[in-house]
């Protein structure tokens, strides 16, 4: 349960740890529309280079990066294969009476897709999960968010429920061990039978789960009402984000980025996405 | 080997989450036995590593290096190896090869899944487990996990109910209308139905009242007696430990620095001072008194024991004109 880390905060001294979280959802953003401006091998290239170089400026090891994206592998394998079936093109591959087509743009469209999504996971996690707290990254959602305030959108009590619910990931997720072991310990089994089997064997582990999820629920409304927690009305921060010139240059960056991209594509080398 | 060392612990250390930042040296290289038959504690503080030497007792967690004995068999060992081992017993020697592979697969499969049943873990706060709809079944989970027949779960899970002092009216309750010290109870008999050759309890008093302890204690002992089973508890009370145990093991900071009958351990109270824990205060109050010249027995560890004991050695000690 352990290897889970999807979303868990890297401990690391390194500039991207260091950025005001705003300027990392920012970066996040505009990253992720530079996937999406990509439409030839150079870009794509590029853009896979830029996502290790980032890795290495954030100071994360490869492979725990790469680890992450593990529990992605079934999503990407069957976009993946759904592009190479599903596209049609003008160079046929298979021979002609096959039941199944296969183009060449088929092909290329699933490695583009896979790189595309690779780069989408691996960048967010970068810029947001594993350099940013929970705690940085809702404050930072929450400053960034505050103009909807003016429309009366609750800004403040979404990104408490936001904050609430990443703190007690790794609570539950304990919890969860800690229950399995329990009912494992009674000869529970989790890992034999079928799919209905399985289902059912998890009930053990569900009913106290939720049980004691609710009793901290309530534990903690209480926790808050007694520190008088009235919602974000003239709260203060202890850790006051401070948006500075560096963070500036590094936004604008990634938007030089895409702008490089964007004349990348017109080189059309190669299969261009269409 | 000698018969009567249940579990042997042989040079065994588990790491948390190796090679990560957070990597944890929860136990350092240990080797210790459990005798059969005995109650035996093991006490340390928060992190010691305790709760940690407990869940590989039956086989949750492997050991990072080192093995775990039961009966002298290595309750984490591969499939090769137990064919390597078991390949020229005299069970196996008439069948062909093939044959012969597939009854130890069996055989060290049935061993794996047994393990469980054999060790019965009792883990820390386990009312939280409970999930059945009634008490009743909840604490027939176990024996039913284990395949046995409707009248033989009946009988154990009475049994068991019997041995926790759980009611014979709460049986058809639901677990979660119980109040916590009743919820412990029950989940104890849970682990108490499947008969384990080994009871394993992780702190089974943390939490209750004074009463509630004494009460739990008193089950339990009064559980072992009656089968005489082995069984081990978790603990950082000394008073409790004292008062029950056996053999003590005393964990610090991943190692078990002591380990031995309780007499053997108590009487070792600088390391115990050492490593933050305490001798029992009336064990200290004796110690004190012998220091004065009292003729007394070094061996006290409960307010009983130490009230019959100074009831024939004060009338002596005035007759003789000694001055506390």
């Amino acid at each position: 349960m352990k290897n889970i880390s999807f979303g868990q905060y890297y401990p690391a001294d390194s500039v991207i740890h260091r950025m005001d979280p705003r300027a990392k959802v920012l970066m996040a953003l505009f990253y992720i529309v530079c996937t999406f401006l990509c439409k030839n091998v150079l870009c794509f290239g590029v853009l896979i280079l830029s996502c290790i170089l980032l890795i290495r400026v954030a100071k994360l090891p490869l492979r725990l990066v790469l680890g992450t994206l593990k529990p992605l592998l079934f999503i990407l394998l069957f976009t993946t294969l759904i592009n190479v079936f599903m596209t049609k093109g003008e160079t046929l591959l298979t021979p002609p009476d096959w039941r199944i087509a296969i183009y060449a743009e088929g092909l290329w469209n699933a490695l583009f897709m896979m790189l595309r999504i690779v780069a989408l996971l691996a960048s967010t996690e970068v810029f947001l999960t594993l350099t940013t707290t929970p705690i940085a990254l809702t404050d930072g959602l929450e400053s960034l968010m505050s103009p909807l305030k003016a429309l009366r959108f609750p800004v403040h009590d979404l990104t408490m429920i936001i904050t609430i619910a990443l703190r007690f990931i790794p609570t539950l997720m304990e919890e969860t061990e800690k229950i399995m072991n329990a009912q494992r310990a009674r000869g529970a089994d989790f890992r034999s039978g079928g799919l209905i089997k399985r289902a059912r064997a998890l009930l053990p582990v569900f009913i106290p789960l939720l049980s004691s999820a609710f009793k901290r629920a309530d534990e903690l409304a209480n926790a808050m009402d007694c520190r008088c927690y009235h919602g974000g009305e003239g709260r203060t921060k202890l850790k006051v984000l401070k948006f500075r010139p560096s963070d500036f240059v590094a936004v604008f960056s990634v938007v030089a980025f895409g702008v490089g991209i964007l004349f990348l594509n017109r080189s059309g080398i190669g299969y261009t996405l269409k | 080997m000698e018969q009567s060392e249940k579990i042997v612990l042989d040079h065994v250390s588990y790491v948390y989450g190796e090679g990560t930042p957070f990597e944890m040296r929860a136990l350092d290289d240990v080797s210790l036995s459990i005798r059969s038959g005995k109650i035996t504690g093991i006490i340390g503080h928060t992190g010691s590593g305790k709760s940690t030497l407990v869940q590989l007792l039956n086989g949750l967690i492997k050991p990072t290096s080192g093995q775990v004995l039961l009966d002298g068999y290595n309750i984490n060992s591969t499939f090769e190896k137990a064919y390597e081992e078991w390949n020229g017993l005299p069970e196996y020697a008439s069948l062909t090869k093939r044959r012969a592979k597939r009854a130890i697969r069996e055989e060290w499969k049935k061993r794996q899944r047994e393990l469980c049943f054999r060790v019965g873990l009792v883990m820390q706060y386990p009312e939280y487990q409970l999930f059945e709809d009634t008490v009743y079944k909840d604490i027939a989970f176990g024996p039913t996990n284990m395949g046995l027949s409707h009248e033989e779960i009946d009988t154990r899970v009475r049994e068991a109910a019997r041995f926790n002092g759980v009611e014979d009216d709460w049986l058809e309750k639901s677990p979660f209308d119980l109040s916590g010290g009743q919820k412990r109870r029950v989940a104890v008999a849970g682990v108490v139905a499947m008969r384990p050759e080994v009871l394993v309890l992780d702190e089974p008093a943390a939490g209750l009242d004074p009463r509630g302890r004494s009460r739990i204690f008193g089950e339990i002992v009064g559980y072992q007696r009656e089968t005489s089973s082995t069984v081990l508890i978790v603990s950082h009370s000394m008073e409790d430990m004292a008062r029950f145990c056996d053999d003590i093991i005393v964990m610090s900071h991943g190692k078990a620095i002591l380990h031995g009958r309780r007499e053997t351990v108590f009487s070792h109270v600088e390391e115990l001072e050492a490593v933050g824990l305490d001798i029992p205060q009336i064990t200290h109050l004796m110690r004190l008194l012998r220091e004065r010249g009292l003729e007394l027995p070094e061996n006290v560890y409960t307010v009983a024991q130490a009230v019959e004991i100074l009831k024939t050695a004060l009338p002596k000690m005035t007759n003789k004109g000694t001055h506390i």
